[in-house]
């Protein structure tokens, strides 16, 4: 906040235009950055999925990855709900021994 | 000795009417004149204006299209001009180009004029469709031009984007249009807030000067004679920076001494 827009909200005034343009393209510009088409998401998705069931079961029906937007963040929120854990995660055994 | 390559150049905005095509034509004439061999060409193929503002549109015989087709030179579509020869014009074809027009097209054009040009200046159209594509394919590095507006930043953030993912490097910005009063009352986004959201090198500013549209009306670019307007200064630094020399930018909100000025700048401290 600059000094400027401190006085006007004092005075009751609203914030000098130029600092609302700049929050609002900040805003703005998030969203569109973030911009992933469906399809992208969706690989994205089941490549996700596809993770985090080597270690946990999880309810694939009742998961959800989605990009939610909130003030100046936009945030990847994925909800998977868990069944159980898996007793050997299947990584362990994947992934190649190193050497 | 070998020549340096040939700096092919895309001018770009993604928003129209920010000042790309006169940013092409003053910046033509400017790197002519500082000894560069330079070649502008219109791709903007829908809503060509280059022509117009160079005062070249009654010398244009044949076009970029003609080219393609191989029914005449490069050199014949050229139109070199009168009173500055180191510029030369590649106009745009017919509209119809664009149903047709692939990127590889473009990159053949440009091909042929990395031969003869050390600069080469492409005209982009307003817009992220295949129009900016195509003029994008062949292009090594991209100037952006935008205003201190919001729909016009918004736009360029797009637009950066695109260029991001072509690889094309360096991308430079232009900030046009640029009101220092209006800045110094916080009433449009400051030189830094653009700078800031889109994260890009400034290569220059450009004031708002009346002379730019009385230049237009007769169809001679400001850099063209030298008058010491503000833009033909801005647009010939912007010229002499390209060409690697070190020319200091001023920020215009920061430059006035009158107590207006300075209470200005007062008010413009960040407080929390």
């Amino acid at each position: 906040m600059t000094l400027r827009d401190f006085i006007n909200r004092l005075l009751g005034r609203q914030p000098a235009s130029a600092t609302l343009a700049k929050q609002r393209l900040q805003l703005v510009l998030a969203h569109d950055r973030s911009d992933l088409n469906p399809e992208l998401l969706e690989k994205m998705r089941s490549e996700i999925l596809e993770v985090v069931s080597r270690y946990v079961e999880i309810d694939v029906e009742g998961g959800d990855v989605s990009l939610e937007t909130e003030d100046r963040v936009t945030a990847l929120v994925a909800n998977l709900p868990i069944k159980r854990a898996r007793a050997i995660p299947l990584a362990a055994v994947a992934e190649p021994a190193e050497g | 000795m070998t020549a340096a390559p040939t700096r092919i150049i895309l001018i770009c905005s993604g928003k129209g009417g920010v000042g790309k095509t006169t940013l092409t034509a003053n910046l033509g004439i400017a790197l002519a004149r500082q000894g560069s061999r330079t070649a502008v060409l219109d791709a903007d193929f829908g809503l060509r204006n280059l022509d117009l503002l160079l005062g070249l549109e009654n010398r244009i015989v044949y076009t970029a299209q003609e080219v393609l087709a191989e029914t005449c030179r490069l050199e014949q579509a050229l139109v070199k001009h009168k009173q500055e020869p180191n510029l030369a014009l590649l106009p745009a074809g017919n509209p119809r180009m664009l149903e047709w027009l692939t990127p590889e097209d473009m990159q053949r054009i440009v091909a042929l004029l990395a031969e003869r040009f050390d600069i080469v200046l492409i005209d982009c159209p307003a817009g992220i469709e295949d129009g900016f594509r195509n003029a994008a394919a062949a292009a090594r590095e991209a100037i952006v031009v935008t205003t201190p507006e919001v729909s016009a930043v918004r736009d360029a953030d797009r637009v950066i984007g695109l260029l991001n993912t072509q690889g094309i490097e360096p991308i430079q910005l232009v900030l046009n249009r640029v009101r220092p009063k209006m800045m110094l009352n916080q009433e449009m986004l400051a030189v830094s807030d653009v700078t800031d959201i889109l994260a890009l090198p400034l290569l220059g500013l450009v004031l708002e000067d009346e002379q730019v549209i009385v230049s237009t009306n007769r169809g001679e670019p400001l850099t063209l004679n030298g008058n010491g307007s503000p833009a033909a200064k801005a647009y010939h630094n912007i010229a002499r920076r390209l060409r690697g020399e070190t020319v200091p930018l001023i920020d215009p909100a920061k430059e006035g001494q009158g107590l207006r000025a300075k209470l200005g700048r007062f008010m413009q401290t960040r407080i929390f």
